[in-house]
């Protein structure tokens, strides 16, 4: 999650406060990732470093709001630069690098699994697919009672759920693929010969695209 | 007491070589308002499960108790009074009849089990506006859309109070949005009260039940634990 980008996109739609960024972030993002304030005020000054952001002159108006400013603190509001304006523009339309395959741990677990002599695979398969639902139910429970009117909320949890479940497919794919590998007469000690280099066409085609 | 009790279940299908032993000592106790779902494979056992335990079937040995009542002690007359007042079923593919309206879709089991057309009528219009049918009611299945078929079908199957709600991948034909509004269906009617099975092989569907159950070469092989609470989700950092 880009913070960075997260607070230029507020920072778009007018000038406003540290404290009010926050807040507003926790609530565009379902309340789902928090940050605290330290984090905040970090991010900006990076920002206006950069020249992406600018400290916002008197002779602005600040947008105030029951989550703005803490009442009597010095406030300082900032506000997006041309520059920053850009950036935000080129971050949303640059896909993230999803090339090289991520040193999945959860993968690395079944690959280690097959290969160690007395391991029975297909519980260790069931036992991450027993986990990843529970933790799916629990976050269908915080979609439970959500009628629908909190988007940003909503797209958290769907993503999440989506990301879960994509992860309980390929248990169930990987599953069936060993059990048909087994009754085709596959034997493990074949397995590290055979996926060496498969694995390293892999990394030459991701190291192609980056 | 709980609505469904499975005690150690088996079923086997054919003889000798071509024997299939399609379930393995299955226990399974679902009380009023839960809602379990099963997963597993093609092949795991989880539609025999489900007829099974809807009287549909007899296991070749074990028991079924629904409401306390051991199916295998009742009469024919009494099992099949079961099948229409106490166990809802819903399908893949909605079973709705063609030549019937919704509303006639939904009313028609309470008028075979002897309620007057004409209330029976009028439950079926209420089941149907409670899920935001009403509308529909005069329509006939080919006039509906696939996530307004399936949700004329869970009318249909819990008309009447009944207790058990007994679903087999009843989200299978639909896209995401109305499969998930057929889960969140099932599981509001779970909170008043039904108990519901619900077989699937989605686990974003599954992971709407309680309880989700894992089905393997016709054994349980693990179920989750009941849901820590969503509040667990919430406390890890970014």
């Amino acid at each position: 999650m880009s913070v960075r980008h997260a607070l230029l996109a507020l920072l778009s739609e007018g000038p406003k406060y540290g404290l009010q960024l926050r807040e507003e972030f926790e609530v565009r993002t379902g309340e789902v990732w928090p940050l605290n304030v330290g984090q905040v005020y970090t991010t900006l000054q990076r920002l206006e470093r950069d020249g992406l952001v600018e400290t916002a002159n008197g002779d602005t108006p600040v947008e105030h709001d029951a989550l703005g400013a803490l009442p009597g603190a010095p406030q300082k509001a900032f506000r997006i630069t041309p520059a920053g304006s850009a950036e935000l523009d080129q971050w949303l339309r640059v896909p993230p690098d999803l090339s090289s395959p991520p040193r999945d741990e959860l993968v690395m677990k079944v690959l280690v699994a097959i290969t160690v002599p007395g391991t029975d695979v297909h519980e260790i398969i069931q036992a991450h697919r027993t986990y990843l639902v529970q933790l799916m139910q629990e976050w269908t429970r915080l979609k439970e009672d959500e009628d629908g009117s909190d988007l940003a909320f909503s797209l958290v949890v769907d993503a999440e759920l989506f990301r879960l479940d994509s992860v309980v497919r390929w248990l169930d794919a990987a599953d069936g693929r060993l059990r048909r590998a087994k009754a085709d007469g596959w034997a493990p000690a074949r397995t590290a010969q055979a996926t060496m280099p498969a694995l390293a066409r892999r990394r030459r085609i991701g190291a192609r695209q980056q | 007491m709980s609505v469904l009790e499975l005690r150690s279940i088996s079923k086997v299908f054919g003889r000798g070589a071509a024997e299939v032993q399609a379930l393995r000592d299955i226990s399974m106790s679902v009380p009023a308002g839960m809602m379990v779902a099963v997963m597993g494979p093609s092949g795991s056992g989880k539609s025999s499960l489900l007829t099974i335990a809807g009287t549909l079937e007899e296991p070749t040995s074990g028991a079924v108790l629904i409401n306390g009542q051991d199916v295998e002690r009742m009469s024919n007359g009494a099992k099949a009074r079961v099948r229409r007042r106490t166990i809802g079923y819903v399908f893949q593919d909605f079973n709705l009849l063609p030549g019937l309206t919704a509303a006639e879709n939904v009313s028609l089991p309470l008028e075979l089990d002897g309620m007057s057309a004409r209330r029976a009528h009028l439950a079926g219009l209420k089941a149907l506006e409670d899920l935001g049918l009403g509308d529909q009611a005069r329509r006939f299945p080919d006039q509906l859309s696939g996530g307004e078929r399936q949700r004329v079908a869970i009318a249909r199957a819990v008309v009447g109070e009944r207790s058990l709600l007994l679903a087999d991948e009843p989200s299978g034909a639909l896209d995401s949005a109305n499969g998930e509004s057929v889960m969140r269906l099932i599981h509001t009617y779970c909170k008043r009260g039904t108990a519901a099975v619900v077989v699937t092989h989605d686990a974003q569907l599954a992971s709407w039940a309680d309880r989700v159950v894992f089905l393997r070469d016709g054994r349980v092989v693990d179920q989750t634990m009941p849901p820590a609470g969503p509040e667990s989700l919430l406390e890890q950092p970014s």
